[in-house]
């Protein structure tokens, strides 16, 4: 019976650190959200460019690893600077129907640009951490922990933290939010559009390259990276798209669920149903709670 | 009751004509090179179709889903266990049969429409596509218990004449596909699509004007899972000629949804437009490739090329022409009939 419990334990720590992953991803989702209203659809596309560029930099140049990390963030912020200047701003004050099916557009050059870059085979990517159990928690507590996900874990509660710090207390963070609120209102008493654009989608960015670094240390930096970011959405779903707490708890919860249901529930159906599982969940999530956990009502009129 | 077939005009007539000729009498008569057929013509016509399927519910209705491959599986699979399992059922039949499965799929998940729209209706719909498909491939009684994977699709069989040739099979699509087209513009511009476009331009309004959201969404949703069901069956059984479920997965979705946005939303026409265009485009590029650079470019350049073209024209349609080629395309016969009437 004990062991028992200590493997369903294992089973959701695995799944909750796994759902760190989510997170991040979701995090430069909301990131874009907040600022503009934007779904942005190219945030997993996002993920793959920046990992793949950052790899490409160390493996095909052999740039140092600190100066491959700044070189792929400068990259991501040439990225969006391009979005703001060549797609968001022609589409200012479009549907939000509009903006989203662009931001597919733009996913696709992503996707396209990074493997015509960089080629299209798997890349490892060693970041120094093993994907293994912790020996110290394996032996005292006797749960097998990856190092590569408690790692995933930290640096995503790293990035919560330093992102609320950011929206709450900064200068920076109040413009952020007002034109979030109303870009129109905002930008009439003083605050700078373009540069909050500029600013979001670059932090966006970074978020993107952490998400990729971690995923890419665990399974390879391939394209499947962007099928798996496609998670990210059942989990903004669960959270609410506007709350940066939001994307963290609905990342664990996807991450823990569709872990313990693939565990306990998925042999009865020859497994794999973790592909579809976040998404029947949102849809429950839909059909109760459609603003999400942490969300704002949507007020809709005529 | 309303007759399903409304007026034409002259114009529209003589249009059809020429279409029906020039597919049904002159294209067989001097394309003869089984190419054409099978890489070009059949799965321009079938994609076209599920393509008018994805156009029903986004163009027309503007419920934003991403799901057509999963009810393409459907429909395809429908009709293979169809074929193999109820003995003498006609292939027409089982056709339809398999739209309809297609549509059942589509009304279920459909529901959630009337509670979300945007990008979460297209989460909900993402559902369908990845649960359709896994269900398929994990329950083995879809694929006749075959443990290779792949599944030879049956022979086309009408009225006991077996249509295997690649022009007996374009022939067959043809005869879907026309009378499809057709039903569909007519249910584009009555009452159906008048109540479809109330609920897409705002449907808050529509409904405070009698239009009912329950019935209008799912009707939409169950219509084109029928056509996505129906392209997807003759997709498997004269494009792929085999069943895998690889085939359905969400790139295919990502395809239709590309031809329905660069074809035109809200335009029977775009959508064929649009499949040609997807379609063709990677066969152009590629003919450049091994033409022009001598295939100094390696194929997997080619098709990332080929990803940011689409992606660039997406964005480019998107800021200049949000109704796509069909409006281009419009646009452009306007200009020409007018540089003619100035010129006389």
């Amino acid at each position: 019976m004990a062991d028992q419990i200590l493997f369903f334990i294992e089973v959701v720590v695995g799944g909750l650190l796994a759902g760190t992953m989510y997170s991040l991803v979701a995090l430069g989702f909301v990131l874009i959200y907040k600022a503009s209203a934007t779904f942005n659809f190219s945030q997993g596309a996002m993920v793959f460019f920046a990992v793949l560029a950052f790899v490409g930099f160390m493996q095909d140049f052999n740039v140092p690893f600190v100066l491959a990390f700044f070189l792929a963030v400068f990259l991501m912020i040439i990225v969006g600077l391009c979005t703001e200047r060549l797609v968001l701003r022609p589409l200012m004050n479009q549907s939000e129907d509009t903006l989203l099916m662009a931001t597919i557009g733009l996913g696709y050059v992503l996707e396209g640009l990074a493997q015509a870059m960089w080629g299209v085979e798997v890349r490892r990517l060693d970041l120094g951490i093993k994907d293994f159990p912790i020996p110290w928690i394996a032996d005292n507590l006797k749960l097998f922990i990856s190092a590569i996900d408690l790692t995933a874990g930290i640096v995503a509660f790293g990035m919560i933290i330093g992102l609320t710090l950011l929206f709450k207390y900064t200068k920076m963070g109040l413009g952020l939010r007002a034109v979030a609120d109303d870009a129109g209102a905002a930008s009439s008493i003083g605050i700078p559009l373009k540069h909050i654009m500029l600013l979001v989608w670059s932090a966006a960015g970074v978020v993107a390259l952490v998400a990729g670094m971690m995923w890419g240390a665990r399974a390879g930096v391939q394209f499947a990276l962007v099928d798996l970011a496609l998670k990210a959405l059942p989990v903004l779903i669960i959270g609410g798209f506007s709350s940066i707490p939001g994307a963290i708890i609905g990342g664990l919860l996807i991450g823990a669920v569709e872990k313990v249901l693939e565990v306990y529930i998925g042999p009865f159906f020859g497994g794999a149903i973790e592909g579809w599982a976040p998404y029947v969940l949102a849809i429950f999530f839909l059909l109760y709670r459609p603003e999400g956990l942490f969300g704002e009502k949507i007020i809709r009129r005529v | 009751m309303k007759p399903i077939f409304m007026t034409y005009t002259r114009g529209d007539l003589i249009n059809l004509a020429i279409l029906l000729i020039v597919g049904v009498v002159v294209i067989p008569m001097t394309v003869s090179s089984g190419y054409w057929y099978t890489s070009i013509l059949i799965p321009w016509l079938c994609l076209a179709l599920a393509t008018i399927g994805q156009q029903i519910i986004m163009g027309y209705t503007g419920q934003l889903a991403l799901g057509a491959a999963g009810f393409m599986a459907a429909g395809a699979f429908a009709c293979f266990n169809l074929i193999l399992r109820v003995p003498g059922i006609p292939f027409v039949g089982a056709l339809l049969i398999s739209g309809l499965i297609a549509a059942a799929f589509g009304i279920l998940f459909g529901l959630p429409s009337l509670r979300v729209r945007g990008i979460y209706l297209m989460v909900a719909t993402l559902a369908s596509q990845f649960f359709i498909i896994w269900m398929i491939d994990k329950f083995g009684w879809f694929k006749n218990y075959d443990s290779s994977g792949i599944i030879t699709a049956q022979d086309i069989v009408i009225m006991g004449k077996p249509f295997t040739s690649p022009v007996e099979m374009y022939l067959v699509i043809v005869a879907v596909v026309t009378p499809m087209t057709l039903i569909a513009m007519n249910m584009a511009r009555g009452s159906t699509g008048r109540n479809w476009m109330s609920v897409r331009d705002m449907d808050i309004a529509a409904e405070s004007m009698g239009v009912s959201l329950l019935k209008t969404k799912l009707q939409a949703f169950a219509i084109s899972s029928f056509y996505c069901g129906v392209a997807g069956a003759l997709f498997a059984f004269t494009y792929l000629k085999s069943l895998e479920p690889v085939a359905f997965d969400i790139k295919l979705s990502f395809k239709v949804l590309f031809m329905v946005i660069l074809g035109g939303l809200g335009t029977i026409n775009g959508a064929f437009i649009g499949a040609a265009f997807i379609l063709l485009f990677p066969v152009l590029l590629n003919y450049i490739g091994n033409n022009v650079f001598h295939g100094a470019i390696d194929a997997t350049i080619i098709s990332a090329i080929e990803q940011v073209v689409f992606g660039v024209l997406m964005i480019i349609f998107m800021i200049y022409e949000p109704l796509g080629m069909a409006k281009l395309w419009e646009t452009i016969k306007i200009k020409i009939a007018g540089l003619f009437s100035k010129n006389k």
